[in-house]
């Protein structure tokens, strides 16, 4: 009950942050993790429709209690508007991820034809490389990820999952 | 200047510098007091202790750079303490910021973590309303400290002042106040049912102004109540139905009683591990209701079975209201041997030392409280002497207890002191210190010369590190490492230098008289007892165990 490590009945929590768009704000959120050893798995900023305001997603590996210390906490700072916790209710995740992967001239064929069983984009194209856009949940990700793998992939860079509840959410005060 | 004014700060706490110079210039012509302080760790410490006893927001002001990072040790004693205080800091012109200028550093992010919330202001015609937002969030809900770095253009620039409005509404800050009334209802139900209750209060409900409260349910239901180290005078330290403080050095009759009450009423509390020991173990028995304002404070630690987030004054006042419609005399009545087994353990295992032919710093402590008619208000620093005072110094009324219980700072108790002293000048008061810690902030005593607050020190001196040397006593073989502090400075010498009144005893038949001429000065006095060495502070909790596993001697 006492310790804030996350334990092997913990899962993946994904909170949805409304927050103030002030400086430093997202410092407050990420030095809230930190200092108390919450962990973050992945971490989406952007604005929201409201100027003024972002939303911040967060994926943080917690069992009932600690997430309820977690969403304490956050709530607790003062840019934070409203707090939500997706995995509670209907809600849709989704990740972007660009892929540079290594394009042989025998496997281009291959990887195109991943490419449009995925329904992914090829998004750019070099001598040896093509660079390809992914959206989807982790699990088509991952497993576009582990078909490349083979072919030798040079980068990726994914932007952490983004997520929005499936109900009309109120945005006014705070959860 | 004028939006201090209207937030009614009196008194300031400060050291000047390069980018503050200008509101400097602008404080002298008004007619707020400025004490100046001789190192800006002391001027927190001091808005700290002014705060607690006065009721009202606690004032900073320090420049840039060195100046702001020496207040972080006091931001974050305020921050673990819930105490009101605000502190401005200078900063460099904000063309500058990031430059690495000439005594610059990113306050505002190395203080993040300590304070309750801090701006960086931008421009000047934001001030007016940062200022009343920082002073709102400083004192309303869980309060703590803020801080708000001033650039230099901003302090210097000109705005046209527009008084912002007294109340202010934040749409992401609103603190619940009121408890839920179906909770005191049950709350009611459950004190009534209960065959062996108790209180435990803590520093929560001192800053909320509910003691007189919840000594009128304690006394109403005859229920025992245990306080934390901070919630000391929230009741009655000598009232009968007060069972003392809890936990690592509390009192044999609060452990037993915790390890076996049925029914626990925390209020205003969180359930420390300096409190807890071993968490598992604590309060098996009992339902606790847990009373706070502070949503996180709740389940945080300990199991719940009725948690109440509210104001403790609200909630106290609250229940005193149901019990009145109420028939409580035959529950009282069933608890009576509850009161006689609290008795027992009193009886059993009192707070106790034995007077030979070296003074002990517990006798001091004793003879202090007879002196003073257990009327001073008391500062430590921390140690032993922290844990003695608490001990044997029993406080009957709130806020007469000033002490860094969370983030326990040596150093805390002279600049606590002037500041008490600032704010009380009728009353006595009295740091109780140990040799170490009164050298960590020394340099004050100039500050209590100069702007005449004539503090009273008590040095418990027994020229070692005593709380860590009794840690190596008892769990490290007797290995005083590091804690022997061979050479120490002759303290009434020291006091004599700073233009304040030294005084010494080495014997227990001198201990009385020196007090009594110290606490008859009106100068700042240093009265430095040579009390037995390896004396140790008990009942002991050793680190980790349960609390009902006491050393007791």
């Amino acid at each position: 009950m006492n310790n804030f490590i996350a334990d092997a009945s913990s899962k993946q929590r994904v909170l949805s942050i409304l927050v103030e768009d002030k400086p430093g704000v997202l410092s407050r959120i990420a030095g809230l993790f930190s200092g108390r050893g919450f962990n973050i798995d992945s971490l989406c900023v952007a604005s929201s429709n409201d100027p003024g305001e972002s939303r911040i997603t967060i994926v943080t590996p917690a069992d009932h209690h600690l997430i309820e210390q977690i969403k304490k906490q956050l709530r607790k700072l003062i840019n934070v508007i409203k707090v939500q916790d997706l995995s509670e209710v209907p809600a849709v995740a989704r990740e972007m991820a660009l892929i540079k992967v290594q394009a042989k001239a025998e496997h281009r064929a291959e990887i195109l034809r991943i490419v449009d069983i995925f329904r992914c984009k090829v998004v750019d194209v070099s001598a040896g490389h093509y660079t390809i856009e992914v959206t989807g949940n982790q699990g088509k990700i991952e497993a576009l990820l582990e078909l490349f793998r083979p072919m030798g992939i040079k980068e990726i860079a994914r932007t952490g999952i983004a997520a929005l509840s499936r109900e009309a959410s109120k945005t006014n005060g705070r959860n | 200047m004028k939006m201090l004014q209207s937030e009614g700060v009196e008194t300031i706490f400060g050291y000047p510098g390069g980018v503050v110079i200008d509101i400097y210039d602008e404080l002298e012509k008004t007619d707020i007091r400025h004490i100046l302080v001789r190192h800006e760790q002391g001027a927190v410490h001091m808005a700290d202790a002014y705060a607690r006893t006065s009721g009202k927001v606690g004032v900073c002001l320090v420049t840039s750079g060195p100046g702001a990072t020496n207040t972080v040790t006091g931001i974050a004693s305020a921050y673990l303490d819930s105490v009101p205080i605000v502190v401005f800091t200078g900063q460099v012109p904000t063309h500058l910021i990031g430059n690495d200028a000439f005594q610059e550093v990113d306050i505002v992010g190395i203080t993040r973590p300590c304070t309750k919330h801090n701006y960086l202001v931008k421009s000047t015609g934001d001030l007016a309303y940062i200022i009343r937002e920082a002073f709102y969030l400083a004192r309303s809900g869980r309060p703590g400290p803020v801080l708000v770095d001033l650039p230099k253009d901003v302090s210097v620039g000109t705005a046209t002042y527009k008084e912002p409005p007294r109340e202010i509404k934040m749409r992401t800050y609103n603190p619940t106040i009121d408890p839920n009334p179906k909770m005191l209802s049950k709350t009611i139900d459950a004190l009534l049912e209960a065959k062996k209750p108790m209180i435990f209060a803590g520093g929560g409900v001192i800053s909320a102004g509910a003691s007189e409260d919840l000594t009128t349910l304690a006394r109403q239901l005859k229920i025992p109540v245990t306080t934390t180290l901070m919630g000391l005078g929230s009741f009655p330290g000598s009232d009968s139905l007060s069972l003392g403080m809890i936990g690592m050095h509390g009192t044999y009759r609060a452990n037993m009683a915790t390890a076996e009450a049925d029914l626990m009423l925390a209020v205003g509390v969180r359930f420390d591990d300096r409190v807890t020991g071993k968490v598992e173990t604590f309060a098996k028995q009992a339902k606790i209701i847990h009373v706070d304002i502070d949503p996180t404070s709740i389940r945080k630690n300990v199991p719940v079975w009725l948690p109440i987030v509210g104001d403790c004054k609200k909630t106290l006042e609250g229940l005193n209201a149901l019990l009145k419609d109420r028939e409580i005399a035959s529950s009282v009545e069933s608890r009576s041997p509850w009161l006689k087994q609290i008795e027992d353990w009193k009886n059993a295992k009192r707070l106790a030392y034995e007077q030979k032919d070296i003074i002990k710093p517990q006798y001091v402590v004793e003879r202090l409280y007879a002196l003073t008619q257990g009327k001073a208000i008391i500062s430590t620093e921390v140690g032993q002497n922290q844990m003695w005072a608490a001990q044997y110094y029993l406080f009957d009324r709130p806020n007469q207890f000033v002490t860094s219980g969370g983030l326990g700072v040596m150093g805390y108790g002279l600049p606590a002191a002037i500041g008490a002293k600032a704010a009380n000048p009728d009353r006595i008061v009295v740091d109780i210190a140990g040799d170490g810690s009164i050298q960590m902030n020394i340099q004050e005593l100039a500050t209590a010369v100069q702007h005449n607050l004539p503090v009273k020190v008590v040095i418990l001196n027994n020229g070692y590190l005593g709380m860590v040397r009794q840690w190596q006593q008892l769990f490290y073989d007797k290995r005083y490492c590091q804690t022997t502090m061979d050479f120490q400075p002759d303290f009434v010498k020291l006091a004599e230098a700073y233009g304040a009144v030294g005084l010494r005893a080495t014997r227990p038949d001198e201990v009385d008289a020196v007090l009594k001429a110290g606490l008859a000065e009106t100068k700042p006095v240093i009265m430095d007892f040579k009390v037995e060495r390896e004396e140790c502070v008990y009942p002991m909790v050793p680190a980790g165990k349960a609390i009902t596993e006491m050393l007791l001697t």
